[in-house]
């Protein structure tokens, strides 16, 4: 089995060779995260899912044969949703404070994200599928997932669409909230949250802390939220 | 690790049980995080416990999207054909969530008095 063909012919119908170039990958796109100066262009899963695209491409790799190893990995989003209740818990006295203005704030954000996309995407004439896919777009990929999946959605397109909107948020967001002169960072991160989720989020975190404890509550928050609310404004659009 | 990390799993194994036994409209891994949340005000120990493990994983979190969104490759016929209206959608519905968030979180602390500090 010296044979280089042989060899990778073995690689790939084994889960190590994938789940090592997707945790590579990562590494090089948060490397370039860091040297950029964390800008928010630079995502870190943004140019990992530009790179393995590249190589799978490149390599004649369908993406089931990826996903085999792959799946390790994917499995962790999971876990890593039921862990979004630690930082949720330890800011409730922030949340319990100001309870009226982000309830407020979280139903506003919640069902304009998904009302609006939905609305959009229905006078272009997409069907009901992608819809499905389009609607948790503002919640954490883990989350998205998890409902698209439930609605008739595609779990992988609603995944790209949620990087999407976390990217654009992140980018978006200093300049349209100062344009809207809302100087709360409260209300500021917690928009940005549920609106951009995880990706806004870390963008908060960099502009101010209290920016980015809020947009984690929202984050969370509407992490629930859009669970509850995006199977029934579906209803109305699809 | 190990104990936190079984501790994690049973919360979204019995959030998993609940979303598909009483068929809520919540996917497993919320319901595991709801009921987290109600376990560790029950036991502000429990927190504790599971705080260290819980922000390792939060460091990561966005690795753990890699896979699903190389699924992109898949639906890139898709993204061909309707990547104005989804590309539209996701731009403008983004805009006007974060716009309605900030504007509404401000209008109401300023009537409820629940300004910053």
């Amino acid at each position: 089995m010296n044979d280089p063909a042989l060899i990778w012919s073995y690689l790939t119908s084994q889960p190590l060779l994938w789940l090592t170039a997707t945790l590579a990958a990562y590494w090089i796109g948060d490397m370039i995260f860091r040297a950029s100066g964390r800008a928010s262009l630079a995502n870190p899963v943004l140019i990992s899912v530009i790179i393995l695209g590249a190589v799978l491409w490149l390599s004649g790799t369908s993406y089931s044969t990826y996903f085999e190893g792959a799946q390790f990995v994917h499995f962790m989003l999971g876990p890593a949703t039921v862990c979004l209740a630690l930082p949720l818990y330890d800011n409730l006295k922030r949340i319990r404070s100001a309870w009226l203005p982000v309830l407020a704030a979280l139903a506003a954000g919640s069902v304009v994200a998904v009302g609006s996309a939905l609305l959009i995407g229905r006078l272009f004439g997409l069907d009901a599928a992608l819809l499905a896919s389009l609607a948790p777009k503002s919640t954490t990929a883990p989350v998205a997932i998890g409902i698209a999946e439930r609605i008739g959605g595609q779990p992988t397109l609603a995944a790209v669409l949620v990087l999407l909107t976390g990217i654009f948020g992140a980018v978006v967001a200093t300049p349209l909230l100062n344009a809207l002169r809302v100087t709360d960072w409260r209300a500021r991160g917690l928009a940005v949250g549920v609106a951009a989720h995880g990706i806004g989020t870390a963008r908060a975190f960099q502009v101010n802390d209290t920016a980015g404890a809020f947009a984690g509550i929202g984050m969370g928050l509407n992490a629930v939220l859009t669970a509850i609310i995006a199977p029934l404004v579906l209803a109305i659009f699809a | 690790m190990i104990p936190a990390l079984t501790i994690i799993l049973c919360f979204q194994l019995v959030g998993e049980i609940a979303s598909r036994g009483l068929s809520l409209p919540l996917p497993g891994p919320v319901v595991g995080l709801v009921l987290l949340v109600a376990a560790c005000l029950l036991r502000p120990a429990l927190a504790d416990r599971l705080r260290a493990v819980a922000s390792g994983t939060l460091a990561h979190l966005s690795l753990f999207f890699v896979p699903a969104g190389v699924g992109v490759i898949a639906h890139l016929p898709v993204l061909a054909e309707h990547g104005l209206a989804l590309g539209l959608a996701v731009a403008a519905s983004t805009v006007l969530a974060i716009a309605a968030g900030a504007v509404t979180f401000a209008a109401v602390a300023r009537r409820t008095g629940q300004t910053d500090e």
